[in-house]
């Protein structure tokens, strides 16, 4: 026994295991009463019964399993389980895009035997015996092998493979070096750079921008007094929940060559018309509109989780206010910032909406790998290559971030509880930054009297303001006596679409998003570092090419979800869960230790200390993942232009067709209801979760934090 | 009488992190309805050594057992023990009562009953009143004893303490250690209690286990430990003390010229370190004792003088208990001290 003991260091659970021979009744359960393919039909159970050789080894294994749990044999049920869940693919798989797709009955019983399997190892030692990491673990990385590996690797292949489906070492270098990828004759006077120098420019400078710009409305609202407090919210809350090309579009508005205020800067100061706005300055502008508000977010939960108690010794330690914020706050804050500039350079690369309005000559590899699958020219492979380079870019960043932040971890909640105020900021940096966020509310307000005019009046764009309902009764008329439906306009099926996706994937990803991150950051086990990378990367895709390789991925049996709202629902959780994974990461590293430790001390398992003691800690995390991946799925362009269908239409893929048809009148009429449904939701859900109690006195808590 | 049942058994323990051997073949035993402590420098494995015996740290080699069961392969929650932590670990986001009720509920005891022990907890520690409060509302002092009704609601069979008074100030420190001292008398409770000070692990202890990078350097009694340190580092760890590297010869100690009687017990004559309690030296007039000297520094301290006098076995520490006229500075004196009253230790 001590032997044992020596060779691996972790702990045995001693009770015996009911809860996996639970799970393996519930697959067994769905084998044998839910229907298994995709068109409903029989169970798997019945399959078998109909003689169907793959499904009666399925149902063999999993009772096996079910056999091997209840009688506490863990080696057994791993491997039952596990190669219940290896057969199924196979079979499915080999059945090759005639045979029968995975449905509801199939997705139940593989998720809950990968779970089976994960409890076993587990109780078998993987991942120190803890049963419920091994399970988060497992069936997460389960998840993202199927829904981020598997599509998008079929994709990149072809950036590697020639037509033939060899390997071609030759053929990719020179796709992934293409000069039009890397040139840098604009850097050294010339007119013309790659398309991914073009990216990585404008993603820095965006990342820079939004990150001083969310500092500083952070500061103004958590610092500054709540006298502002009400009106800051909101106004940080409006640019979230708009469409990234509505901000686009209603820059053109403003300064487009006919804009209204080059029209007035033409006729007052004769000065000419031009097309500034189209290339670099409109992209980052309207970008920097786009994104600051979530470096806010982040930066605000950061400087809310700064105990005051630091604070305070730095202050009766006689540091003036100024040295106060330059040797405490700013450097507490520094894990926030560099998540913050990363957080901002990442979407900027991956931006598909504002560039689409408004790069005009200035490229960027998002749109470009959009025109080079959608265009004219149908070039899947090249569209695979500028993947490959965007991932590099990004992995990049990722790699900048870890050696800037080292190792450093501020634990600034700890488990006794602060009481105390958080500094003052010295008035004259009170007062810089209460200027920057007054102008920046001032321009946002333009941009919104646009977009909420725009839809009201007859043709903003030529200054026709006569006011109309027109626009709005084409999208949403009502008509009770209808016998049909009572919502003819033509916009609310695709209104009433985007809400249910969004309402489903929000809370899936949350949940996928903070379990990850409360076992990367909680937990030791092999392969976190691993772990942690698998959760991020779909981060690093790109919308477009997400898109692409789900309909090249899942539109052929046994996955085959193409066409249908669940593929909307898994685009959404899979691409938004890596905020969800930041978020928690940077709440859970503020939050002690030893909290969970007493939890567990106290006889709690992992799940009651995770539900109990971390989750309700994990309160600010939980709404802004809530918030952003709510927000995100009725906003999100790039991935589902592929995905939605005319049964299954988004209301972001149909204001971009209406703009495609030149009805911007509709289009932003549509953008300002959407933003209107969207603050509503927003304040119902933050009156509902209410928020944290975390001790403080008279520290205002808003939307997002962590 | 019978031999004391055993709490917790520690057995050939150690624990590695990458190369660090955080702690290094360490046993022990605590006898069941004893207070022991763990006591050594910052870094020396305390800390590592009461998270294994909490389950919260696998150990790398040997066994765990509380009372009479292999607990090496259990994991926190499965283990009959509670731990009080540094920072106390109080839940910030729940009620006093709620964090006491906390343990009964994960172990399934219903609402009604687990409210009504947490009630009786909080009442034996003084807390009536407090139930409804967040941890942020209370005193340091006040967090502290909720951490310890926390931990005791579930009757725990070896209850820990990491450096529990470690963020209360000086004042609170010994009297919330007299109250701990009682609650384990007056409860019986097994408690494996770890400091890095020796004032209270002194004050507290049935016995201490005094550790030094990893390893046990001594275990015994406070008098033990006190009155017989096994080296120049315990000698010094332990209570003030005078350490003089001198020879010793037949019954006499010398260094630096001035040689004065000495009991040598069991250690051989050569070179040796004799140690010396400051309350164990007596100050008396020039002549009147084997050592001269000069006062170099003196202090009255209420209870007693504080001298430091300059001698040719170097600048010794002294505590007049007597609480005589304080000597003038520079004055000459001398020290004597009964031969039976030192430590040698050999070098
Ligand atoms: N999680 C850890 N990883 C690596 N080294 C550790 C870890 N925990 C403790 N150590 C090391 O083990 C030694 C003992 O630490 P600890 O038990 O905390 O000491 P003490 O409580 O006596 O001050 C120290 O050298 C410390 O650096
Ligand atoms: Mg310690």
């Amino acid at each position: 026994m001590s032997t044992a003991v020596a060779a691996s260091p972790v702990f045995v659970p001693a009770a015996r295991d009911r809860a996996t021979a639970w799970i393996a009744a519930a697959a067994l359960a769905a084998l044998a009463v839910v229907p298994w393919g995709l068109e409903g039909g029989a169970s798997s159970l019945l399959l078998a019964l109909r003689g169907q050789v793959s499904h009666v080894v399925l149902a063999a294994l999993a009772a096996a399993a079910l056999f091997c749990a209840w009688r506490g044999l863990d080696r057994g049920t791993a491997l039952a389980a596990g190669a219940a869940v290896l057969w199924t693919f196979a079979a499915g798989f080999a059945a090759g895009p005639r045979g029968t797709s995975f449905g509801l009955g199939a997705a139940i019983a593989l998720i809950a035997l990968t779970a089976c399997f994960a409890r076993a190892i587990a109780r078998r030692g993987a991942f120190k015996g803890d049963p419920t990491v091994a399970t988060i673990v497992v069936v997460i990385a389960a998840l993202l092998a199927a829904f981020i590996f598997f599509p998008v690797g079929k994709v990149l292949s072809a950036a590697l493979l020639d037509d033939t489906g060899a390997l071609a070492p030759r053929l990719a270098a020179q796709r992934l070096l293409a000069s039009d990828i890397w040139e840098i004759q604009c850097l050294t006077g010339g007119t013309h750079c790659g398309v991914a120098i073009n990216s990585a420019v404008l993603a820095t400078l965006v990342g820079l921008l939004s990150t001083f710009v969310g500092l500083v409305l952070a500061l103004v609202v958590q610092r500054g007094g709540n006298r502002y407090a009400a009106v800051t919210k909101v106004m940080s809350i409006l640019p979230i929940v708009t469409p990234p090309f509505v901000i686009a579009l209603a820059l053109v508005v403003l300064f487009g060559r006919t804009g209204i205020v080059t029209t007035l800067l033409n006729t007052w100061f004769d000065i000419p018309r031009s097309r500034w706005l189209y290339g670099l300055p409109g992209v980052a502008l309207a970008q920097l509109l786009t994104f600051s508000p979530i470096a806010f977010l982040l930066l605000h939960g950061a400087l809310a989780a700064i105990s005051p108690a630091l604070e305070e010794a730095a202050q009766t330690l006689r540091a003036s206010r100024w040295r106060i914020f330059r040797t405490v706050t700013l450097p507490l804050l520094k894990p926030a910032l560099a998540n913050a500039f990363l957080l901002g350079f990442v979407e900027s690369l991956a931006d598909f909406g504002n560039p689409i309005v408004l790069a005009g000559n200035y490229e960027v590899l998002s749109t470009k790998i959009f025109f080079a699958v959608a265009g004219a020219q149908h070039e899947p492979d090249r569209a695979a290559a500028l993947a490959v380079v965007l991932l590099g870019l990004t992995l990049v960043a990722f790699w900048l971030q870890q050696r800037w932040i080292g190792k450093l971890s501020y634990v600034t909640v700890t488990g006794k509880g602060d009481s105390g105020l958080n500094a003052q900021l010295p008035p004259w940096l009170r007062r810089t930054c209460f200027g920057l966020a007054v102008s920046w509310f001032a321009f946002t307000l333009v941009c919104y009297a646009i977009i909420f005019t725009g839809g009201f009046v007859r043709d903003i764009g030529r200054g026709d303001m006569t006011l109309t309902l027109h626009h709005l009764s084409q999208g949403f008329a009502i008509d009770p006596s209808s016998t049909a439906t009572m919502f003819v306009g033509s916009a609310w099926d695709s209104l009433f679409t985007t809400l249910k996706v969004a309402a489903v994937s929000a809370p899936l990803t949350a949940i996928v998003g903070l379990l990850s991150a409360y076992v990367i950051t909680r937990h030791r086990f092999a392969g976190r570092r691993a772990f942690e990378f698998l959760t991020m990367v779909s981060f690093a895709i790109p919308g477009t090419v997400i898109g692409v390789s789900y309909i090249v991925a899942f539109n052929v049996a046994p996955l085959e979800l193409a066409g249908g709202m669940t593929i909307l629902v898994l685009c959404f959780v899979f691409r938004n869960m890596p905020v969800g994974v930041r978020a928690g990461v940077a709440a859970l590293a503020q939050i002690d230790r030893t909290l969970d430790e007493a939890s567990s001390t106290l006889r709690a398992t992992t799940t009651r200390t995770l539900t109990r003691v971390v989750m309700p800690l994990l309160k600010p995390a939980i709404l802004a993942t809530l918030v952003f991946s709510f927000t995100h799925a009725m906003t999100a362009v790039s991935a589902v232009i592929f995905l939605a269908t005319a049964k299954y239409n988004l209301a972001t893929v149909y204001i971009i067709n209406r703009v495609e048809a030149g009805e911007y009148p509709l289009a932003i009429a549509y953008s300002s209801v959407l933003i209107f449904i969207m603050l509503a939701i927003l304040l119902a859900v933050q009156a509902l979760v209410g928020e944290a109690r975390l001790g403080r006195r008279a520290t205002p808590m808003l939307a997002g934090g962590g | 009488m019978k031999p004391p049942q055993d709490g917790v058994v520690f057995d050939r323990v150690s624990k590695r992190y990458g190369d660090v051997l955080a702690v290094d073949d360490v046993s022990f035993r605590v006898a069941k309805g004893e207070l022991v402590t763990l006591l050594g420098p910052s870094g020396c494995g305390k800390t590592t050594t009461l998270r294994m015996v909490a389950g919260l740290e696998p150990v790398s080699e040997g066994r765990v057992l509380i009372e009479t069961t292999d607990v090496t392969l259990r994991a926190a929650n499965e283990r009959d023990v509670s731990m009080v932590f540094q920072s106390y670990a109080l839940f910030p986001h729940m009620s006093v009562l709620e964090n006491v009720c906390y343990g009964p509920l994960s172990m399934g005891t219903d609402k009604a009953k687990a409210r009504e022990i947490a009630h009786a907890k909080l009442r034996t520690l003084g807390l009536a009143g407090m139930e409804s409060r967040l941890p942020s509302e209370l005193s340091g002092g006040q967090q502290q004893r909720v951490a310890v009704a926390r931990s005791l609601v579930l009757e725990p069979k070896v209850l820990l303490f990491d450096e529990p008074l470690s963020n209360l100030d000086a004042k609170l420190r010994r009297r919330v250690r007299q109250e701990i001292r009682e609650l384990q008398q007056e409860l019986e409770l097994t408690v494996l209690y770890v400091t890095h000070d020796q004032e209270e692990a002194l004050a507290v202890s049935d016995h201490i286990i005094v550790m030094d990078r990893g390893k046990i350097a001594q275990q015994g009694t406070p008098r033990e430990l006190y009155e017989a340190p096994a080296s120049r580092f315990l000698a010094d760890f332990i209570g003030d003390a005078n350490l003089i590297d001198g020879e010793l010869s037949g019954g006499a100690f010398s260094a630096g010229g001035v040689s004065a009687p000495v009991h040598s017990g069991g250690t051989a004559s050569g070179p040796a370190t004799l140690a010396v309690r400051p309350h164990r030296l007596k100050i008396v007039d020039a002549g009147r004792g084997p050592i001269p000297g000069s006062c170099k520094r003196a202090a009255y301290l209420g209870s007693r003088n504080e001298y430091v006098v300059a001698t040719a076995w170097g600048e010794l520490l002294v505590f007049d208990d007597d609480a005589n006229d304080l000597r003038a500075r520079d004055s000459a004196c001398a020290l004597d001290f009964d031969p039976g009253a030192v430590i040698l230790l050999a070098r």
